[in-house]
């Protein structure tokens, strides 16, 4: 037996619906039909009145949620894309993100954020937007990689008094998987974990690049390279710590992300580290994003649009030979 | 006027009424001495930022706020004072607010408009307008999935408000789900500069109400009368289960769109038309016509809504300001969030 991450994130919300009555999951299509990806397949059948179909209305998906929070629910919202979370950016940003600071009461809403490129998705189903969205005070972005993650981090999302952006990775969907679900566990948002132990060079990563940079760990390491490999799990709050820990230990920072390289997750960490740990460094921090362009729709084009293990892989040869 | 989809039985003026529209009155009453006063303060820069005052809207936002019961949600929007005092909110709150007190609901976090008591079901708006409509019917939703019954919502928006995408998601969503929203379009005639013609092409807003499938009425938001007849109907008909109301008034803007705007270019015809009346010199006269009150029981609920503003003015004058060394600098509420790794 085994269990995907998009199985992770349907048993996260099952497992929530069950557990608390309060929560309850809104977004187009996902009752009868189980959503666009089937992250919610069975749970309208399964939590009767609690998996509701929304308009195609993201600005009032996530007003609603907002509201239904102020009477005690936990609600899940799902955008179909991430992209179209851009339709309900004003409610995510300056009401939910804004909400505790302005009037000292909490806004527990969940936005399940499906992310990121894959083959042919094109420009408006591709996206990575949890930068622009970390950019904005109030709102914790969680960006999980693994399995176990997907689980955890939603279940913690749902618990959270604050508005929480889970930008899980379409890519991932159906591609990892772990023997099964973390049973016992305990929160950890904020945290980042080392998801690889090397000695030579940082690469700090989230989300799909992920697995890129593990991948060109492997290839490195048979040319005697040692990569450490940090997972941010959750890019707000970022775990500086952790990042200048593992820095201190290898003297070279590599940031990867699938996002656009203006400002940014990587440029924030590679900023922290400059400020905070400068003298932790034996080579400029360097990062590796997405082509500053809309991402393409041709599969060619799409490959060459975003971080290659390859190109990770010369990237963090040219630092090393600095 | 009425609409063709209000129920053809009049509201004759009922037992209570009396009592009802006196007690509206003197709220609309405060609600103008209390904006009269923020004004003045604000021409003697004694208000941070902007000041946004409700001139000439008091009849239809007393109507409704004084419709709503304890336990019901109101997301009021800028021009609501009338509304908000009817429903509770504490005359402590606006002058805290536009003063910018530690000791005011948004702690001088927020300033002006953006005041609420989300744990009393005053909402807080914020600027983007429209914004408030889904939030309020969220509430709802939710308040009908836990299982309670006998509740209502309401909020407002302005004639330029209902342009914006968000209202229009907001109140089709409060439509499919049937839900007991009352949505108050006050068409004042402008948004800031812009008059109608500029905003929409719709004969009346209230046409709207066919195309989102809801009931809906239009009248005349100077006339106390008319507005508490109609929002006491609407909100009837939506604690009852006939789903979103929506009432269109028509009146017009009794001052710029904020104090530093002197609106000169509202067209004087319009000021000069029925709906160009002050609400309160309306009701006035209505009380003394009716022999519900006299002159000078007038001038006596006008100093005394004077001397309250006063008094607490006073003390609010006294209140501390936030201080920026002992502000906590932290928009995340959760203890799951480990402060260290904030921002």
């Amino acid at each position: 037996m085994s269990v995907t991450y998009l199985e992770a994130i349907r048993a996260a919300q099952a497992k929530a619906l069950r557990e608390n009555p309060n929560v309850y999951i809104y977004g187009q299509d996902v009752a009868t039909y189980g959503g666009a990806f089937k992250s919610t397949k069975n749970l309208a059948k399964d939590f009767p009145g609690r998996v509701l179909d929304s308009p195609i209305s993201e600005d009032a998906m996530v007003g609603s949620a907002i509201g239904a929070s102020l009477e005690g629910m936990r609600p899940i919202v799902e955008m179909q894309f991430a992209d179209f979370s851009a339709n309900g950016f004003n409610q995510i940003v300056n009401h939910a993100g804004g909400y505790f600071y302005r009037t000292g009461v909490s806004c527990p809403i969940t936005i399940r954020m499906p992310s990121g490129g894959n083959p042919g998705s094109g420009p408006f189903h591709s996206q990575c937007l949890e930068s622009v969205y970390a950019h904005f005070p109030g709102l914790i972005i969680m960006t999980p990689a693994t399995v176990e993650d997907a689980y955890t981090l939603l279940l913690e999302a749902i618990a959270i008094d604050d508005p929480v952006l889970f930008f899980e990775h379409k890519f991932l969907y159906n591609r990892v998987k772990a023997e099964k679900l973390p049973e016992h566990f305990s929160f950890s948002a904020g945290k980042a974990r080392i998801h690889r132990p090397g000695r030579d060079l940082t690469v700090v990563s989230y989300g799909v690049t992920l697995y890129d940079s593990l991948a060109a760990a492997a290839e490195l390491e048979k040319e005697g390279i040692s990569i450490e490999v940090v997972d941010l799990r959750t890019v707000k709050p970022i775990d500086t710590e952790t990042i200048l820990h593992s820095v201190a230990n290898t003297g070279h920072l590599l940031c990867i992300s699938e996002g656009w390289p203006w400002g940014g997750v990587t440029a924030e960490v590679v900023a922290r580290v400059a400020s905070k740990g400068f003298h932790l460094l034996d080579s400029p921090p360097e990062r590796m994003n997405s082509r500053d362009t809309p991402v393409p729709y041709h599969p060619d084009l799409w490959l060459a649009h975003k971080p290659s293990i390859g190109a990770i892989a010369k990237k963090i040869r040219e630092m090393l030979d600095w | 006027m009425l609409n063709s989809l209000r129920e053809p039985e009049s509201e004759a003026v009922h037992l209570g009424f009396q009592e009802q529209y006196v007690s509206a009155f003197k709220w609309m009453l405060l609600a103008r001495t209390v904006e009269d006063k923020i004004g003045a303060l604000w021409r003697a820069g004694k208000v941070a930022g902007g000041c946004y005052l409700g001139r000439g809207q008091e009849a239809i936002s007393v109507a409704v706020g004084i419709m709503l019961k304890p336990g019901d949600t109101f997301g009021p929007l800028i021009r609501d004072q009338a509304g908000r005092l009817a429903f509770g909110e504490p005359l402590f709150d606006i002058l805290r607010t536009y003063l910018g007190k530690k000791t005011g609901p948004t702690k001088g976090r927020d300033g002006n408009v953006h005041r609420g008591r989300p744990r009393e079901r005053i909402y807080p708006m914020i600027s983007h307008l429209g914004a408030l409509v889904s939030v309020v019917a969220g509430a709802l939703m939710a308040r009908r999935m836990q299982g309670d019954t006998n509740f209502v919502g309401a909020t407002s928006i302005g004639d330029g408000g209902t342009s914006t995408g968000s209202f229009h998601e907001g109140f089709n969503m409060a439509a499919v789900e049937r839900l007991p929203l009352v949505l108050t379009v006050t068409n004042n005639q402008y948004a800031y500069s812009t008059p109608n013609e500029r905003q929409f092409a719709c004969h009346d807003l209230v046409d709207r109400a066919i195309g989102y499938g809801v009931e809906g009425y239009s009248m005349d938001g100077t006339d106390l009368k008319e507005c508490l007849e109609v929002a006491a109907h609407a909100v009837r008909r939506a604690r009852s289960g006939f789903g979103p109301q929506m009432i269109v008034a028509s009146c017009v803007r009794l001052s710029g769109h904020a104090e530093h705007d002197d609106g000169s270019y509202m067209e004087k015809t319009l000021l000069e038309s029925p709906i160009g009346r002050d609400c309160i010199k309306v009701a006035h006269s209505f009380l003394v016509e009716q022999g519900w009150a006299d002159e000078s029981t007038v001038q006596e609920w006008r100093l005394n809504a004077k001397m309250d503003v006063e008094d607490v003015l006073q003390r609010v004058q006294r209140e501390p300001a936030p201080v920026p060394e002992e502000e906590d600098w932290n928009a995340f509420s959760s203890h799951l969030i480990d402060p260290d790794l904030s921002a």
